[in-house]
Formats: structure tokens, C-alpha cells, sequence
């Protein structure tokens, strides 16, 4: 841990010595609610006449609608698209040349085009007689034949999810950089990859409740959402109504992962039906609902070939990447970001000299795809890191040994990587040796020349990635989708007792911003965290923003609250210069006090005068007051780099295809980080979700599109016993780009545990011929494929 | 995820409960401890008219030895098995068996007697008491009748039970001092249902053996006389003589098209077997 030290010496920081700065491990403020079960979800929001929908949702993956039939008593307490007069559907269009726009009308007209697509509401003083009602709606439906495999479906011939188009492709790039000069490569590996579909399964499901207020003339929906104001401007233009007639809250979120950065549209259907009938009403997603109906993630293919010179030297990589986008473009994100961003991500911290990739966002039969944390990221790495053991096989090197002659070095930063990626800064090879000295690799190699008692097998695998994080304008204008962030802003008031209320547009679902702003706001203000409160969540009290997203908040509303405070500190400084009766100049605002040599003046007395005795002050003082609004960019919006090694260590039994994770190590530098415990807590969990990816997470459908799970019975997430204890490990290479040098962090967890366990796996299980490379790694998948290695054995024998 | 409407009692002795049954028209559910039950019908995959709560039954609590065997009631939970709070007959055999049912929050309520009347092929009672060799005891306002486990679990949730009929004991033979027991299930995580169980009994004494394979699509493979599966006979090298091959062709016969399965599941009773002779 010496060059951590090192690293975090080079910055000063005033706060320092309170220990509730930039960088001190706070427990967090919000635990003291969440955590005795006294957070208040959109579940726990009770109004006066509140009735609760159910949604009557199609049985079918394809079909034409030919009526819907509402029994005569509940006629009136079910609506169904021909009620929906003026609401427009959810489209969510990109800009890059070839797109094609899909309409996802907010309850069905015509066509289903997944199962549980929403067909008609039904309102009931209860979900469970709401549930009885579309009990009794029945459908008379055509089924269509359904579209459910990807790499078929961009065959010609196949049938159509939109007739329109022609075909069933949302989007194709492709992106090359001289793939010529790489075919000669001494090392030549192709294989197919692929990432099981999934769903993303936050603890909390998507919840709304909608209610609207004459008075006012404004709609409220509550909604468990990461991104309250792009969800407002979406429904703004579904409804046809202005921004200003929509507050949008988002109150505790339990778990977003990308799940809850969507327009729902559940959220325009209750939204227009509070206004129908005059009360508020709500919808609560249900675990069935969430697994079959809502939204999924991952499913990716790729069929890649590395090329490499004998000693393990990348020359290039080429390949062609299909994403199953599902049936709709959803809003803001798009259906074709995932794949696209394929292209552009897939060599990584690699440095090669010639690339090929060609992407294909395609629509399917099935629930829309959403960015999950890490988005496309994941499966890029399992792809990567998958092929790269390959080629260390073909050169009889150690996997480790391959990374290190091909990662970008420390000397060469700021790097821009052959895709034009711009990496920040790092020093990913001294990530990947102390990864490989924290797993011991020699032990373990030394351990599987031994062999086990109990037969089973051990293996190493490791993973490196960069996690690109807070891209902001110029990334992401260039995708034409219905968001694009710029300058992120925060409020930051001081209170007539010197208490600080921030406001940002940003949200927290578990990432413990309310603690970490306060952090930001204490390097500088010095105000206690415990009297700094963090507003969010609400469009009526928060700057607008594009929300919490793509690891952004920490460098953007960090940026921003640090901007503010500064602001806010500098005319808290010259207010109190004049109480103390000095220049400005003559003074400093240092651990929450102005001070001079005459004395000091706290900012709580600076607040009490300015506000509760403006008698006191002079008469020329600056009358701005003690609330600022303060915008932030970092100095470059390419994005930060922050990046991890992961190394795995498992126990694999050949017979059973069960895996055991013995080991787990991460080597992460996420820049300076603000609070290491905050940041701890996010790995483990990414890391939990990893191994879901690994090992357990897989919604698989039937020819008929048919989700076969139903219940967490059949889609299963890792639990307590599944998670070993991972040892972390933290450099801390700052961003030179951005406020303190910190960098995103949110998502990288969950990228690389895929691929280090597969690894580990294919490791253990090399001695025997097997090499899997799909996710997840189920019993089913090992043992089939022990079996089918023993099976060409003796035929080759 | 809410249930349909339904109707419900919770009547105070096993005849008020039977008259109920008999009395109901349409669809009648029994629910004891609910785990099971309580999905379905949220799930709405079962909508019965009527459901009669038996948890109430005091006569269906009870636990005793008489004679050659042990009498459990059908509301005694895997949790007063795990926790040595019934008496037992099997040495240890089902105090193991009940210890890795579920996770602790499931064996707190579910019984053994709604686990065999829900009869899902992957529980672990529906395998292991066939292979103890144990009879379930039913019955209706007209009488009763007994039927051997393996009698009773026809087919997937598939129980043997009339119109009006409740399980109310489980009799569990007492298990000799020269049998050999082996237990062992494979489960995708901890406190999941097993993909694949292997239940052994084993008396070299008298050169007999019981064996289940159990969490198949079907009722589990219950092989009473289990000779075959030694070599054609039960001797103190049963551990060597178990042949993988007979067992193979066992599963193929039940109908498990798919190679992996059932090397995944022959292994498991590969290790079952092992268990039985350490």
C-alpha cells in the first residue's frame, strides 16, 4: 500500500484533519434511515383516494390484436389504447446514419410484440381485485410467428417485428482501423461468445404514483426512478402537456442498476389516468412482472478473432457483435447504444495495431434492452478476456503474462487507444501484478500439480477493464438519442443557523450520495457533514439534470456541489471580511470559519447576520446572498478511466458442474476516492451481480418467445452464500481532468467477474479439452461439455 | 401477484376438517405451513374456491414411537426435525435431511406432511422417506388407508389422495443397526430446490438395499430391490460393485433424454453411495 500513499500525498487537502473530507471512510448518513427500515419508497407513499392498477399484459410474444373483450360490470374500470386519446407513443430515436425508429405505443394498438406487453388498465381499490378484473379481460389474438434468436433473425426471410423496416435490424456499425495488416499474425484464435439475457433485479421494483393538483395545475408522478428529469421530459412529450405541469419525485430507490432509467410506459398510462379520474392511483411492479415484462439486459454474440504475433503480442482484433435489442427502442437511451458502443469499447486497455468490429442492434420478440451496470461492458470483457487465455495457450504463456506486454503503460498517459478512446490516466500493469501476487498464482499453479482429495479441479483466471465514466457532451452528442448531458449544476444554500442544503438533479439508489456530496461540500465549506443536507430526487427542487447514470454523479454533481460551495464560501468570505472588519483580501475561510488577524467569524454567524440581522451588515455588501447555482464540466468531458484486475481462484467438480469461488481478489484505482468505504461497498455489490452474470443469471425463452422464468425460483441471483469475501485492493491514480481527481466507479464491479470466473473455469478445465464461452457457466454447460471432451477423447484414441 | 378469491376455515379438529372436505364443492385446498401453497396462489396457479387451514390440528402435531416405528404427524415441521424436538428412528438419517431443506425460514413452517401431499419431485422427503422405506397414512371422514411413499408420489405434484382425503401421519421404520444411509443432493445455490438427489439404504446384514433417484421430472425412481444396481448383489464391497451403467439406463428409461442430466444425476448417487459406506 506504500505507492498509495505516495499517490495521495501528491494532493492537499484543508479538510484533512476532521476526517469527514474528501477521502475519509464516513459511514453513511442515509444508512441511519435505510437501514432501520425507515426509508420511504414509492411502495410507501400513501394518499388520500388512492386506487391501484392492474395491467392486463399480452400472453404472446407476436400477434395481431383482433379485440379486446371487458366483461359489462368492470366496463369503466378498464382502459385500453382507445381511451388514450393525444397520448403519443414513447419513441426514442438515434441519430447515428441507418437507424430505425421503432414506436412503442404505451398500451398496445395492433400488434404485441412482446409477452407482457401492456394491452388495457385495470383500476380496483386494491391490486388484488384490480388483478381479479384483468383476470376477466380476455384477448382475441392472432399469434404471429415469434422472433427470439438474434443471429436468425438478421437472416433474410425472417418474419418481422416491425413490418416497416424490411428487416430486423435497429442499427448496424462498424468501425475498422487497417484489419489487413493483422491477417499474417503468427496466432490466429476465432471462436463464438455469448452473454445469457438478463434481468437486472434491484431489490425494489419500478413503482409509481400518480396524482394531480388543480390548484396547481400539475401532474405529480412518483416514480422509483435514477432520472427524474429526463423522465419528466418524456412524459412532457407523450402527454403533450409542459414541463412545468410535471413534478417528478423519485423519493429512497432501492437499487436502480439501470432498471429504473427508463421512461416507463406504465408511468404515461398512470399519469394520464390521474387526470381521467380524478384521484391518485398506483402501480407497483411485481417480481413476475419485473422478470417477464419489464426490461432485460446482456444478451450479446459476438464471433471474434484474435490475431497475435508467438510471443503473445496483439496484432488485431476483428469481429462482428450482435445485441438482442428486444422489441423496442427505450427511452432515452435507445435500443442501439449497447451494441454500438461495442465497437468502440472492445479493445479496451489493450494497444494493437489494427481492429475491425462490426455491430448489429437487433430487434426481437422480447423485452426492451437496457444499459445494466456496466453496460456493454461486461460482455465486451467476457468476449475480451475469454479470447485473450485463448492466444496465451497458443503462446504458452501465463494468461497474466499476455495482459501485461499488451496493456497501455503508466509513461503513456493520457493514451488515446486505437478506437480513440482517451484514457486519463493509470497504471494498469502494476493492477494486474498486484492482482496476480494477491491470488499467488505460483501457489495455485504448484496446488493443481497436487490435485485434490475431494477430485475436484482448481483454477486461476483473471480480467482487466477500463470503465469509462461521467463521458458527457462530446461523447454522447454524436449519438443523436433524446439525452445528451452538459453542465452539471448544484444549489448549495447556507441556512440562517449555518446548516447547508445542496440540491442536485442527480439521484441515489444506493450509491450514498447523500453522504459523499456532503463530503465534497466539507473539503470545502468545512460545515459538518451531519448539517449538510443533499435534496434530490425532485423536479421541483433540483437543477435540471440527465440523473444518475454511466458512473456520472460523483465527478458531476461532485463537480457541481464543489463549484457551488465554492461560490458560496467566497461570499460567505467577503460577507465576513466586512463583519470582521478586514479587506477581503486579508482574509481566508478555513474548517468552516473566516478568519483574519483580528479573529474569525463561523459561517453560522455569517448566516445569522445575513439573514436574521441584515442591520449588522454594511451597507455596500455584495446583496447576492448566501444561495448559489454553480454549473460544472471537467476540463476534458471525454470521460475518466478508472479500471480494476480481477483475479478469481475456483473449485470446479467435473462431475456435478457445480463451482466454488475459493478466491477473489480486486486491484481497482478509481482516482481519488471520496469515500473508500462508500466505494468498497459499491464492488461488492457490482461483484455480486458479476457472479450472478457468471454463474447464475439467465431468462431463457422457448421458440415460442415464451420467458421460462417466471420466479426467482427459476432466474437465479447469487445470494449471501454464493458471494465469497472478496479482498480489495486501491490505487489511486487521479484524473487530471477532474474535481479532486476523482474518477467514476459505479459499474466496474460487475464488468470483470464474468470473465475472471469463466477463465478460472476454462483453467481449471483445460487439462480435459474444455473451453466454455457463454455465461452463464451452469452445471448443465460444464458437465455437457466434460462429457463432450471425453467423448472426442476416446474417439480420438 | 395477488391470489384469486376464496373462501377460508380453520377448523379446530381433524373431523371438522374432514367434514369440510367432504362437504366442499368445486376446488378445496389444504394449506399447513403455506410455502408452497402461498406462490401458487399468488402466482394464481391454483384458484381454489375453499381453502381449510389445518394448522390448527393438535392430533396432526404429534410425534411418537410405537413399535417398530416412528408416527409423525403431518404438521410436524422440517425445523422439530432438524432440531431433535421429534423422537427419531432413522439414526440421524432424517435430523440430516431436515437440516438442508430450504433455507431455516421454510423449515420453520413447512411440514413434512404438505411437502409429500405437495409432491414435488425435487423435495427432499418425497426422496428420502421412500428410501427409509416409510407409509403415509391417509385419511377421510370414512376411514383410512396407509400407502408406501413411493405409492403415494404418482407423478410430478401428483399425490395419491382422494376427493376429501388428508394426510395425517407418516410412519417411519426404524432403521437397523447394521444398515448403511447416504444422502446427497446437487442444488444450483443454498436453499434451492436439488436438480438432482440420491437417496441409499443399505443393509449388507441382510444383503438388501433401497435406492431413490430423486429431483427428475417425474415421481423419483424408487428401486426396492436395488441388487442390479450392485451387481446382482448386496455385499460389504457394495461400493465397489455399484455400477454406473445400470443406473444410466435407469434415468434413460424414466424418459431423461439429455447425457448431462443424468451424469449429473448418477453422480450424485454415485456420492450418495459413497456416503453410505464411509
Amino acid at each position: 500500500m506504500k505507492e498509495n500513499a505516495e499517490l495521495r500525498n501528491e494532493r492537499e487537502f484543508p479538510s484533512g484533519k476532521s476526517g469527514q473530507g474528501v477521502g475519509a471512510r464516513l459511514p453513511r448518513k442515509e444508512d441511519d434511515r435505510l437501514m432501520r427500515g425507515r426509508g420511504q419508497y414509492v411502495g410507501d407513499i400513501r394518499l388520500a383516494g388512492l386506487q391501484d392498477v392492474a395491467f392486463v399484459r399480452s400472453p404472446l410474444a407476436h400477434a395481431r390484436i383482433r379485440g379486446i373483450h371487458v366483461p359489462e360490470a368492470y366496463r369503466g374500470s378498464v382502459f385500453t389504447a382507445a381511451d388514450l386519446v393525444g397520448i403519443k407513443p414513447i419513441r426514442a430515436v438515434s441519430g447515428l446514419p441507418g437507424f430505425k425508429i421503432s414506436e412503442q405505443p404505451v398500451l398496445a394498438t395492433g400488434k404485441v410484440r412482446q409477452v407482457g406487453e401492456l394491452v388495457a388498465m385495470c383500476l380496483a381499490p386494491t391490486r388484488a381485485e384490480a388483478e381479479d378484473i384483468a383476470a376477466s379481460v380476455t384477448l382475441d389474438l392472432e399469434e404471429l410467428p415469434a422472433i427470439t434468436d438474434m443471429l436468425k433473425a438478421r437472416e433474410p426471410g425472417s418474419a418481422l417485428v416491425h413490418e416497416h423496416w424490411g428487416d430486423n435490424v435497429f442499427l448496424e456499425t462498424s468501425y475498422e482501423v487497417d484489419i489487413s495488416a493483422a491477417l499474417d499474425a503468427p496466432i490466429k484464435v476465432t471462436r463464438e461468445i455469448s452473454t445469457a439475457r438478463q434481468c437486472m433485479s434491484p431489490l425494489e421494483g419500478r413503482g409509481v404514483v400518480a396524482t394531480f393538483d388543480p390548484r396547481l395545475d400539475q401532474l405529480t408522478l412518483h416514480s422509483a426512478a435514477q432520472m427524474p428529469h429526463i423522465t419528466r421530459s418524456g412524459l412532457a412529450e407523450c402527454l403533450g402537456m409542459e414541463e412545468g405541469q410535471i413534478r417528478v419525485i423519485s423519493p429512497d430507490v432501492g437499487g436502480g442498476f439501470g432498471h429504473k432509467g427508463i421512461l416507463l410506459p406504465e408511468e404515461v398510462c398512470l399519469s394520464w389516468l390521474t387526470m381521467r379520474c380524478g384521484h391518485p392511483v398506483r402501480w407497483l411492479e411485481d417480481r413476475r412482472e419485473h422478470l417477464v415484462a419489464s426490461s432485460n439486459c446482456r444478451e450479446h454474440h459476438y464471433k471474434i478473432t484474435v490475431y497475435a504475433n508467438s510471443d503473445g503480442m496483439l496484432r488485431g482484433i476483428d469481429c462482428e457483435a450482435t445485441v438482442d435489442s428486444g422489441a423496442y427502442s427505450s427511452y432515452p437511451f435507445s435500443a442501439c447504444l449497447e451494441a454500438a458502443q461495442v465497437a468502440s469499447i472492445l479493445p479496451g486497455p489493450y494497444k494493437m495495431p489494427a481492429y475491425r468490429c462490426r455491430t448489429f442492434s437487433v430487434a426481437t420478440n422480447k423485452c426492451p434492452i437496457l444499459p445494466y451496470r456496466g453496460v456493454a461492458r461486461t460482455g465486451v470483457c467476457f468476449a475480451l478476456e475469454l479470447m485473450l487465455d485463448l492466444v496465451a495457450a497458443e503462446a504458452g504463456l501465463e494468461p497474466g503474462e499476455v495482459r501485461l506486454r499488451n496493456l497501455v503503460l503508466p509513461e503513456q498517459m493520457p493514451f488515446d487507444n486505437i478506437t480513440k478512446k482517451h484514457f486519463d490516466s493509470g497504471d494498469y500493469p502494476q493492477a494486474m501484478r498486484r492482482a496476480l501476487a494477491a491470488i499467488d498464482l505460483d501457489a495455485i499453479r504448484a496446488r493443481q500439480k497436487r490435485g485434490e482429495a475431494d477430485a475436484r479441479r482448481i483454477g486461476v483466471g483473471v480480467s482487466i477493464y477500463c470503465e469509462q465514466a461521467a463521458h458527457g457532451t462530446s461523447v454522447y452528442s454524436g449519438w443523436g438519442i433524446p439525452m445528451v448531458p452538459g453542465h452539471e449544476q448544484a444549489s448549495a444554500r447556507l441556512t440562517p443557523d449555518g446548516g447547508l442544503e445542496l440540491r442536485v438533479g442527480v439521484h441515489s439508489h444506493g450509491q450514498g450520495m447523500e453522504t459523499t456530496l456532503a463530503q465534497v461540500a466539507h473539503e470545502i465549506l468545512g460545515v459538518d457533514v451531519a448539517k449538510v443536507r443533499i435534496i434530490l430526487g425532485d423536479t421541483a427542487m433540483t437543477p435540471y439534470s440527465t440523473g444518475t447514470w454511466g458512473s456520472r454523479s460523483m465527478v458531476m454533481a461532485g463537480g457541481a456541489v464543489a463549484s457551488a460551495c465554492r461560490e458560496l464560501g467566497e461570499r460567505a468570505r467577503r460577507i465576513g471580511a466586512k463583519l470582521l472588519q478586514h479587506d477581503p483580501a486579508a482574509v481566508v475561510l478555513q474548517n468552516g470559519e473566516v478568519r483574519g488577524v483580528n479573529g474569525s467569524v463561523s459561517l453560522g454567524a455569517i448566516a445569522h447576520t445575513w439573514y436574521r440581522r441584515p442591520q449588522d451588515l454594511p451597507a455596500d455588501v455584495d446583496p447576492g446572498g448566501l444561495e448559489v447555482t454553480q454549473g460544472y464540466k471537467p476540463v476534458r468531458d471525454s470521460g475518466s478511466f478508472s479500471y480494476a484486475a480481477h483475479a478469481a481462484v475456483v473449485a470446479v467438480d467435473p462431475d456435478l458442474g457445480e463451482v466454488e469461488i475459493l478466491d477473489y481478489v480486486i486491484v481497482e484505482d478509481g482516482g481519488v476516492l471520496v469515500n473508500p468505504l462508500v466505494v468498497d461497498g459499491q464492488i461488492y455489490g457490482g461483484l455480486a451481480q458479476g457472479i450472478g452474470t457468471a454463474l447464475y443469471e439467465e431468462m431463457l425463452f422457448d421458440a415460442s418467445g415464451q420467458p421460462l422464468a417466471t420466479t426467482l425460483a427459476d432466474y437465479l441471483l447469487p445470494g449471501p452464500t454464493e458471494v465469497p469475501a472478496a479482498r480489495l485492493d486501491h490505487m489511486e491514480t487521479p484524473s487530471p481532468y477532474t474535481q479532486f481527481g476523482v474518477k467514476g466507479i459505479g459499474e466496474g464491479g460487475a464488468i470483470a467477474p464474468p470473465a475472471a470466473i469463466a477463465n478460472a473455469v476454462n483453467d481449471a478445465l483445460r487439462p480435459l479439452g474444455v473451453a466454455l464461452m457463454q455465461s452463464p457457466l451452469t452445471p448443465h454447460r460444464i458437465v455437457e461439455a466434460v462429457l463432450a471432451a471425453r467423448a472426442a477423447e476416446r474417439s480420438a484414441a | 401477484m395477488k391470489p384469486a378469491p376464496f373462501a377460508y376455515e380453520r377448523p379446530r379438529d381433524l373431523d371438522a376438517a374432514l367434514s369440510l372436505l367432504a362437504a366442499s364443492r368445486g376446488s378445496t385446498k389444504i394449506i399447513a405451513g403455506g410455502q408452497s401453497l402461498g406462490p401458487m396462489l399468488n402466482l394464481r396457479l391454483v384458484q381454489p374456491e375453499l381453502i381449510v387451514d389445518i394448522s390448527g390440528l393438535a392430533e396432526l402435531k404429534l410425534a411418537q414411537v410405537s413399535g417398530n416405528e416412528l408416527v409423525l404427524g403431518a404438521l410436524v415441521t422440517h425445523a422439530d426435525i432438524e432440531d431433535g424436538r421429534t423422537a427419531d428412528v432413522t439414526r440421524g438419517a432424517m435430523r440430516n435431511v431436515a437440516a438442508n431443506i430450504a433455507y431455516r425460514a421454510v423449515r420453520n413452517r413447512g411440514t413434512i406432511g404438505g411437502s409429500l401431499s405437495h409432491a414435488d419431485p425435487a423435495a427432499d422427503w418425497v426422496s428420502a422417506l421412500a428410501a427409509l422405506g416409510a407409509r403415509v397414512k391417509l385419511r377421510t371422514l370414512a376411514g383410512a388407508r396407509t400407502l408406501a411413499v413411493e405409492a403415494f408420489v404418482v407423478g410430478a405434484l401428483e399425490p395419491a389422495l382422494h376427493v376429501g382425503e388428508i394426510v395425517e401421519a407418516i410412519h417411519v421404520p426404524t432403521r437397523t443397526a447394521s444398515s448403511h444411509w447416504g444422502y446427497a443432493k446437487s442444488c444450483r445455490k443454498t436453499g434451492e430446490f436439488a436438480r438432482a438427489i440420491g437417496a441409499v439404504l443399505v443393509d449388507p446384514a441382510d444383503a438388501s438395499a433401497r435406492v431413490v433417484i430423486g429431483a427428475i421430472d417425474t415421481a423419483p425412481i424408487v428401486v426396492t430391490d436395488a441388487r442390479e444396481l450392485f451387481g446382482g448383489q448386496i455385499a460389504a464391497d457394495y461400493k465397489q460393485r455399484f455400477d454406473v451403467r445400470v443406473a444410466d439406463a435407469l434415468l434413460a428409461k424414466a424418459g431423461i433424454d439429455d447425457a448431462a442430466q443424468r451424469h449429473i444425476h448418477v453422480s450424485v448417487l454415485k456420492r450418495a453411495v459413497l456416503e453410505a459406506a464411509a
